[in-house]
């Protein structure tokens, strides 16, 4: 039997320590636990001087320890001081192993140091980064087995071994091979795990003989020397029996152990298997174990703030204060101007009961998702969104009804109270695909594309309330003029969603053609198989069809359809469709029709030399994805590199773009640049939502960003860069006439001046969304070496480079 | 899709230019002043000062290039006219001067003109020639990746050499030492590096060494250098030696062909570049002497 407290709070990261804060503030037995010997473990490993930022900056700080933005160091000083003044009763290096909920409703929580403690409640603050997973090997905590680098110049005469294949192993191994006798230990044969980048660098290097490297190998045991003149040394079980190795140290780097398989071990459930799903907790941040309470990242919340304030307000909570949440005045602004709803709650409440797809979520989710969304009340004949736009946000109908014009239908599509619109562009990431108006009395909640993916995520109904929907409406407009109401819903009802990874055939040539394909997200390249060789004939972007040619005349497949990236489709069931032309001969005529045009376009590709090599090179260098990208023809370009200087002299000094870098495939150029693709990488895990897409498709870091850098590693074309705002220099004609300060686009503008040590942040191309002309890059061009495209117009494009 | 600034917008400027110098040809042959043709004739003047304000507009492209934010008219559409009118000048203003010469300042401004104008001829020409050359010769390498290899090549040579004998190595040092890329204007137009003299100074270590081990060098002609010495070192005892030698020398190859590849790389980027350092300062003389000419005019006025 272990001590016994009120409430024990797991993880002193923001939400915890600001929890256990409260906890003491008020004289509650506590006790918080903490597996590293300092305070907030995730904050301690930022890079040291690191910049925090304390986003969002409308929302008030609830907490007994001090926030602001800031530098690391100040910030855990501050954290500290503070723990030590309000006398939190703190356990570190009590990594906890195990919670579990007595009958009698008490907690043991047992410690891997052999403790153990009984808590009454518990609040769970550990956050996403998870533990460093260990060697798991005898060994394994010696004191030259690290699991982690600072400064790799620290070292140097060393014989290090690096184990681990992922990006952070051989990013220390480079690093490190510079002063060091670096070997890696992969347990596999190659190293695809790794970013492009990063691979070839640690192939080169090995192959340069800088690093050696064992491959499908795997340590054994990790051993102290006493005699010799290295102070260790590994045994290695190797493909080839075992080895050993002398060593001076070992840096494992193999990822984190996420903390779902604990969590879970508790009791807490998830609801889906997606690794971005979270578990589900009440507005009093409680899980499904009864007074077992989540806060901080773990819960959906990564922003620091947000955390801290969590961790006050469950203390209270827990003790029984049913204090307002720190965004109850946020939230109260957002209702402004709607009258006669009531109370915050009350106004939630209203919201879920009359948009149906919203009633699957949480009070907490439901905080969140208004927290984020904003009220619409537009008047009636406002326009939403034109077609054509690139917006992504989501529409839930309030009140009052919106009419959609779609293409080719003369009567416009009314939506009434509880629909929702605006899932097509949110989910295939392309433009609208109609223009909406608002009718009379109409109020929409619209959310922005992060947060309902994240619903979307972690909500299966939702989930599967707007996949229903969007099959329906995908196939309404498709074949809508001709079918019947009855007709379409006998399609949708056999229509199942399929994913392709990259490079996976949808079908191929020569196949039985079975059924059709509406690519949902995505796109796809239509080949042929010609000579023994795939000619690339065309690009397919999501939204379209591919696949019915085969269920109108020959039943086989006349060209293969391939993932151009990771793509998902709807497929619908060739009988039905049979049947569905057989009835309508009109439908019949149109299909025939489009039939002709294609085949002539394929066949117009397909007697160009080598046209269809430049759609197979821009597919590989990841086009495919894009939505608009810079490509310049070598042929013309003469490297005056007026493009960087446009794009740095219109955006505050930093060029975004690297013209020389990338490769080259028949004079096309593919430089570094942003693509700004149909689901940007870079908005994967941005804490503050500061990546957005501009109604033009531009994809733009807003000005909230916290610096954190995950959009850089996330790009997978390395467009993202970190930077601070440059000192301002003299203007043109003062450098042109007068010689002052350095010309338009060349840096630095004064190695003397300090630059703004407080914000680095992540700088992209916004492909000049505010400048009126337009990209400057292609404009800048004094030669017509740049362009911007889409891949739409890849084909037209490789047919006028012949 | 790409467009070059000779088909810019249809070649909008060429045919603005071919009509400009069509009605100007009709009006100078059609014009009887009673005198010879001058630049003091009405028409003389019309031409002079639509000459003159075509200079200026040309000068400005010098802004417009690097006015970044300008909404007024692509770089591409400006560079496009800079040609076409630039070159209709020559035209205009010999009509102007009713091609009359003489040593003074209005033919000084005139052979300054010109001047300007072939020079960006040969711009023309080269930014038509080389980025294709240039692209062809980089083989999808940048220039830094190519120095960077250099400079690993460079190492690993000396290592390899380090292994050889003392005096390879000093030659291998040497030849790291002199081989120079870039550097002055002249070095850079010339495309010349030290790359080679390694190569040759093996060679030359080689033979040194089978002199003094008693056996006459045999003759070899340049091409086959690497060939015949590999075969010497096949006939040596110390296998080890021999293997790294021969490896010495692929690699001391490869450097040769990339120490070339970058100094081609340099010339050309040279040569799309030197000719804008007559071409702009020049066209500002071209400015001043203008000045003086439309000056010195109104005194005869």
């Amino acid at each position: 039997m272990g001590e016994r407290f009120k409430i024990a709070i797991v993880g002193s990261g923001p939400g915890g320590l600001s929890a256990a804060a409260r906890a003491a503030e008020r004289n509650e037995s506590h006790v918080l636990l903490e597996a590293e010997p300092h305070l907030s473990n995730t904050i301690y490993l930022y890079q040291k001087g690191k910049y925090v930022m304390d986003e969002p900056g409308i929302l008030p700080l609830r907490s007994p320890i001090p926030f602001a933005a800031g530098l690391r160091e100040t910030i855990l000083e501050g954290w500290d001081e503070a723990a030590a003044r309000l006398k939190i009763n703190v356990r570190y290096q009590h990594e906890v192993s195990a919670i579990k909920r007595r009958d009698d409703g008490i907690f043991d929580i047992k410690c891997k140091n052999g403790n153990s403690v009984e808590a009454e409640a518990v609040v769970l603050g550990i956050g996403l980064q998870g533990n460093l997973r260990k060697l798991g090997v005898p060994g394994e905590d010696l004191p030259f087995v690290q699991y982690q680098l600072d400064d790799p110049d620290a070292y140097e005469g060393e014989t290090i071994v690096v184990v681990g294949a992922g990006d952070a192993a051989i990013e220390n191994a480079v690093a490190l091979a510079k002063q060091n006798n670096v070997v890696i230990i992969n347990r596999k044969d190659e190293f695809g795990r790794a970013k492009k980048g990063n691979e070839q660098a640690i192939l080169k290097a090995i192959d340069d003989g800088l690093i050696e490297c064992y491959y499908n190998s795997s340590p054994e045991k990790v051993e102290a020397l006493s005699a010799g003149r290295k102070p260790g040394r590994m045994i290695l079980n190797t493909a080839n029996g075992r080895a050993q190795i002398l060593l001076d140290r070992v840096i494992a780097r193999l990822g984190a152990t996420a903390p779902r398989g604990f969590v879970e071990a508790c009791g807490v459930v998830f609801p889906n298997k997606d690794p971005a799903s979270v578990p589900a907790i009440s507005a009093q941040y409680e899980s499904n174990v009864k007074r077992l309470y989540i806060v901080g990242a773990l819960g959906g919340y990564p922003l620091i703030k947000q955390a801290m304030n969590q961790g006050y307000e469950v203390i209270e909570y827990i003790t029984g204060n049913a204090v307002e949440p720190a965004d109850a005045p946020l939230l109260k602004a957002k209702f402004a101007n709607l009258k006669g709803i009531g109370s915050v709650d009350q106004a939630l409440a209203q919201i879920q009961k009359n948009v149906p797809v919203l009633s699957h979520i949480t009070p907490l989710q439901m905080r969140e998702f208004m927290l984020d969304s904003d009220i619409r009340t537009p008047a009636a004949g406002e326009v939403i969104f034109t077609r054509n736009d690139y917006t992504n946000s989501f529409y839930s109908i309030v009140e009052g009804e919106v009419r959609i014009e779609v293409e080719g239908k003369p009567q416009p599509v009314v939506l009434r109270r509880g629909e929702f619109f605006g899932e097509m562009s949110l989910i295939s990431g392309r433009r609208r695909s109609a223009t909406v108006t608002a009718g009379p009395n109409c109020i929409l909640v619209e959310t922005p594309r992060r947060s309902m993916n994240r619903l979307i995520n972690s909500v299966e109904a939702v989930k599967a309330d707007i996949d229903r929907v969007f099959i329906m409406r995908a196939i309404q407009s498709r074949f809508a003029s001709e079918a019947s109401t009855e007709q379409l819903a006998e399609m949708a009802a056999n229509a199942t969603l399929q994913r392709f990874k990259a490079g996976d055939y949808v079908f191929q040539e020569g196949d039985e053609g079975d059924c059709l394909h509406l690519v949902r997200i995505g796109s796809l390249t239509i080949s042929r198989n010609i000579g023994g060789k795939d000619i690339v004939l065309t690009y397919v972007a999501a939204g379209n069809y591919v696949g019915e040619m085969a269920l109108m005349g020959e039943s086989k497949r006349s060209a293969s359809a391939r993932a151009a990236i990771a793509t998902e489709t709807i497929r619908l069931d060739g009988a039905v469709f049979k049947k569905l032309i057989s009835r309508i001969p009109a439908l019949r005529l149109r299909l025939q029709k489009e039939f002709k045009e294609r085949t002539a376009a394929n066949l117009a590709m397909q007697s160009l030399p080598g046209g269809g090599d430049i759609i197979s090179f821009l597919m590989a260098q990841g086009a495919g994805e894009a939505t608009d990208i810079l490509l310049i023809d070598e042929s013309l370009c003469v490297r005056c590199d007026n493009c960087e200087k446009a794009c740095a002299e219109t955006h505050s000094g930093t060029s975004r773009l690297d013209r020389e870098a990338g490769p080259t495939f028949a004079n096309v150029h593919v430089p570094t640049s942003c693509r700004h693709c149909e689901h940007p990488h870079c908005m994967k895990d941005c804490p503050p939502d500061a990546l957005r897409r501009a109604p033009n498709g531009e994809v733009f870091i807003a000005d909230n960003c916290i610096g954190c850098g995950n959009c850089e590693r996330n790009c997978p074309y390395g467009v993202i860069h970190m930077a601070s705002k440059p000192p301002k220099k003299p203007g043109l004609l003062q450098w042109l006439l007068l010689g002052r300060g350095p010309g338009p686009g060349e840096a630095p503008y004064d190695p003397n001046a300090k630059k703004d040590p407080t914000a680095k942040k992540a700088v992209k191309c916004d492909m000049c969304k505010d400048q009126p002309g337009g990209a400057a890059c292609v404009r800048a061009c004094p030669t017509g070496a740049a362009i911007r495209i889409s891949p739409e117009e890849f084909p037209a494009y490789a047919q006028s480079r012949r | 899709m790409h467009d070059s600034i000779l088909t810019h917008a249809k070649s909008r400027y060429l045919w603005i230019s071919i009509g400009l110098s069509v009605v100007s040809i009709a009006l100078y042959l059609w014009h009887d002043p009673g005198v010879a043709p001058n630049g003091g004739t009405w028409l003389g003047y019309t031409l002079g000062t639509i000459a003159a304000l075509i200079i200026v507009l040309l000068l400005l492209f010098g802004i417009r290039k690097r006015s970044y934010s300008t909404t007024l008219g692509s770089t591409r559409g400006w560079l496009s006219a800079h040609i076409y009118l630039g070159t209709t000048l020559i035209l205009l203003v010999l009509l102007h001067c009713g091609f009359q010469f003489g040593w003074n300042l209005h033919t000084f401004a005139l052979v300054l003109m010109l001047i300007v104008i072939f020079s960006g001829f040969f711009g023309v020409y080269a930014y038509l020639r080389y980025p294709t050359l240039m692209t062809r010769n980089r083989e999808s390498a940048t220039r830094d990746a190519m120095l960077e290899e250099i400079q690993e090549i460079d190492q690993n040579a000396l290592a390899l050499a380090d292994g050889i004998a003392p005096e390879i190595h000093a030659v291998v040092l040497r030849s790291i030492e002199n081989t120079k890329l870039g550097g002055g204007v002249w070095t850079q137009l010339r495309a010349r590096d030290g790359s080679d003299i390694a190569i040759a100074r093996i060679r030359a270590a080689i033979e040194k060494r089978e002199t003094q081990l008693g056996a006459a060098p045999a003759p070899m002609q340049a091409g086959q250098t690497i060939i015949a010495m590999v075969d010497f070192l096949a006939g040596r005892a110390d296998d080890k030696q021999s293997e790294a030698l021969r490896k010495l020398i692929d690699i001391l190859s490869r450097k040769r062909s990339l120490a070339t590849r970058v100094a081609r790389d340099i010339q050309y980027q040279a040569i799309m570049e030197i000719w804008l350092y007559f071409h702009v300062p020049l066209s500002i003389a071209l400015l001043a002497a203008l000045i003086g000419h439309i000056i010195s005019v109104f005194f005869y006025w």
